[in-house]
């Protein structure tokens, strides 16, 4: 052989030793028909959106049902609140919630439009002026669809018989409405929680069908001999997520196409909480650490799998896992503050998912910071008992047992 | 920690459980450099598990262990290279991409292993594969990768677990002269097998391991003298005064009687065969073979771990 004499020098760092992993996986899954499936992935959200859908209808009714709030002399007010009453079970939850604002003294000056600002979340829009000529402010669109409810109520309680209807003023804000900001955010942290459950769950499966032919092409033991175990699963699980920002990339690419081909325009969405461009860092963030500490699991569990057969097994369980970390981070979205939201924030794996929807409706970010280091560190101790586990589990040869297998030790088959 | 033994491999007392299960029974080992050492037993003896401990794949519960000078093996990762038992290549994969990926993983560069494995699957009569993926190889030309994958960093120690096992004859051959080849460019060769005859063609030392210990570490010749040598004698006269000279392990096969060479040496019984006119057509001496050797050394451990595993269960 006539070569270049070897010039290398102890074993690979870390993160250099990933890296080799990486590439390998990252050019051969680019080219695979998982990569195929995983560029389908957006069709998903139809399916799941469906199973979600209670989960979207709770966080629509919990906290977001819109309401009137009404800021008039007091026996316009109690008037108001009275027909509302009478009709509301007869309009079949047609009807916009009434609550009261503010009873005023004869004369007293109200600016609903400044009121709206610091209202209530409930309150979309506010009826001031008289029953004879009411006067709603709000959003273009919302004030348009309760112009009716508000002149049907208006009318019976001026009169229950009335031939008529008032004249409803309608006095549309350029803003929106705590509430529809506070609606929207729920929706936009909503979106944001199924995006990233979905992403997660297309990679982990991808990162275990990437480990039974890792098992099936029986390679491991010749990376465990070359290079520490941490970097194997390192690499693995990055592989895999630069394969996903490539899809990322594909679909955003796809939608810009779409919308300049065929105008096929994205909807319109509410602002989240720390705004779209750190929603959007946060997103990207929240999505890796989901990924990782998911993957890292999945990774482990699944090396200590004797079988191909076993790892497949196991997809069945880390899938329901993955679901109901899902649905107690969307149901702990829906209660702010509570200790349910909070132990979602902190539990690793519903974390990301509940930190993301933090991020859309709420603006405070040391909690960001906090949990993504927080999350960091469970992915490396995840990434590194799964390594040791394997080390300690699966690199062994022989039977386990006791006597029983010291008495036929001599004549056992495949015991070395 | 680097030391100056003149010694690849130093390892001593190293033990591993699997669940309650010695696996590996305070094994010692000391290989020279540059030699090619052979690690022999039955299956199930520990030698897969004890090549896995010098690899750094595993840790030992106890007992000391020094690579190529250094007590953590991994740290030596770049200039071992390694063939397992089970052979495992990336089905996608060229040929000569899989020798270029097996040398990045040692820390050569991509690029370079890969012009490495190209250069090396031409000298080794496999340039018309080199463009083809693994999973177009027959399961020897796979092999013959996989070892030319092993091989691309130029490793100080090279170690083969069962490197004969699912090879015909003609590449077996083919892998003996590249274990002749690499030792004779001072490259440490260690391999397990369970077939005798290779390690006798080729080892400088041999280890035998049963039951997870070692009752024999040193060189071939040494382990043959274990044996005393056979004597084979053929006589015109079947019957006669002359075959109470015979010693007591004297056994009749065919035409032949073979026994262990006496103390005494053979004149005083040629003395007495002649005496008693036993007409003797041939008589020759014959080293014991590392088979028999192998046999014997290997048969007393597993009679010994039989008997000690009995005397455990009994308490």
């Amino acid at each position: 052989m006539d070569m270049t004499a070897p010039t290398l020098k102890g074993r690979l760092p870390l993160w250099a030793a990933a890296f080799v992993i990486a590439r390998r996986d990252f050019t051969y899954i680019l080219f695979s028909r998982s990569f195929f499936f995983f560029l389908l992935g957006p069709l998903f959200p139809l399916v799941v959106g469906v199973l979600a859908g209670s989960v979207g209808h709770k966080v629509e009714n919990a906290e977001t049902r819109p309401a009137i709030a009404l800021a008039m002399s007091a026996p316009d007010v109690d008037a108001l609140m009275a027909a509302n009453q009478a009709l509301a079970p007869q309009m079949n939850g047609a009807m916009p919630d009434f609550m009261v604002l503010k009873r005023l003294k004869t004369g007293e000056p109200f600016n609903a439009t400044e009121a709206l600002k610091s209202a209530p979340t409930e309150v979309a829009a506010i009826a001031t002026g008289t029953l004879a000529a009411p006067i709603l402010t709000g959003p273009q669109q919302r004030i348009e669809n309760w112009n009716g409810p508000l002149a049907l109520v208006a009318g019976h309680a001026l009169h229950p018989n009335a031939a008529a209807l008032p004249r409803i003023m309608l006095a549309p804000t350029k803003q929106a409405t705590t509430a529809d900001r506070h609606r929207g955010q729920m929706i936009t942290a909503q979106a944001g929680q199924t995006l990233l459950f979905l992403l997660t769950m297309l990679l982990a499966g991808m990162v275990l069908s990437n480990l039974v032919e890792e098992k099936g092409n029986k390679i491991i033991e010749i990376l465990a001999a070359a290079i520490p175990m941490d970097a194997v699963f390192l690499g693995k699980l990055f592989a895999m997520l630069a394969v996903s920002l490539v899809g990322i990339t594909c679909w955003g690419l796809t939608a810009v196409v779409l919308n300049l081909a065929l105008g096929i325009a994205m909807p319109a969405m509410i602002a989240p909480a720390v705004g779209w461009p750190l929603f959007i860092i946060f997103g990207v963030v929240y999505f890796a650490m989901g990924y990782l500490l998911i993957g890292s699991v999945f990774l482990a569990i699944g090396s200590l799998a004797t079988t191909v057969r076993d790892v497949q097994t196991l997809n069945m369980p880390a899938t329901m896992l993955q679901l109901l970390v899902f649905f107690i981070a969307s149901f702990a979205m829906t209660q702010p503050g509570s200790a349910v939201e909070i132990g979602a924030a902190i539990f690793p794996f519903s974390s990301p998912f509940a930190m993301l929807a933090r991020a859309a409706t709420s603006p405070v970010l040391w909690t960001h910071a906090a949990a993504i280091a927080w999350q960091a560190i469970c992915v490396a101790l995840f990434i590194r008992m799964g390594a040791a586990m394997f080390r300690k589990r699966v690199m062994k040869s022989g039977p386990a047992g006791g006597k029983k297998v010291k008495r036929r030790w001599f004549g056992r088959e495949k015991t070395q | 920690m680097a030391s100056n033994t003149g010694l690849a491999i130093e390892a001593r007392g190293l033990v591993k459980k699997f669940d309650g299960f010695t696996a590996v029974d305070g094994v010692d080992l000391r290989v020279p450099e540059g030699a090619i050492y052979g690690i022999l037993g039955p299956n199930g003896a520990g030698k897969t598990t004890t090549l896995r401990m010098l690899l750094g794949i595993i840790d030992p519960d106890s007992g000391y262990r020094c690579v190529l000078g250094h007590e953590r093996p991994q740290e030596m990762a770049h200039a071992i290279g390694y063939l397992p038992e089970e052979r495992g290549l990336y089905p996608a994969m060229k040929t000569y991409e899989a020798i270029g990926f097996l040398g990045a993983l040692r820390g050569l560069p991509l690029a370079e292993g890969q012009r490495r494995g190209k250069q090396l699957l031409e000298e080794n009569g496999l340039g018309y594969a080199i463009d083809r993926q693994i999973r177009q190889l027959s399961k020897g030309m796979a092999q013959q990768v996989q070892l030319l994958g092993c091989l691309v960093h130029h490793p100080r120690l090279v170690i083969f677990d069962e490197p004969f096992s699912g090879l015909d004859a003609l590449n077996q051959g083919r892998l003996e002269n590249v274990i002749r080849g690499l030792a004779a460019k001072g490259t440490t060769v260690i391999f397990s097998t369970h077939v005798i005859a290779h390690a006798e063609r080729m080892c400088d030392e041999v280890a035998i391991i049963a039951g997870g210990k070692v009752p024999f570490a040193g060189p071939v010749d040494v382990a043959r003298d274990r044996i005393p040598p056979q004597v084979r004698l053929e006589t015109r006269a079947q019957t006669g005064a002359w075959r109470s000279a015979l010693p007591h392990d004297a056994r009749n096969e065919g035409k032949h009687w073979l026994f262990s060479l006496p103390e005494s040496g053979v004149e005083p019984l040629l003395r007495a065969l002649i005496e008693g006119e036993a007409g003797i057509l041939s008589l020759s001496i014959e080293r014991a073979g590392l088979h028999d050797a192998f046999v014997a050394i290997a048969g007393e451990a597993a009679a010994r771990a039989l008997e000690a595993g009995t005397a455990e269960e009994q308490r």
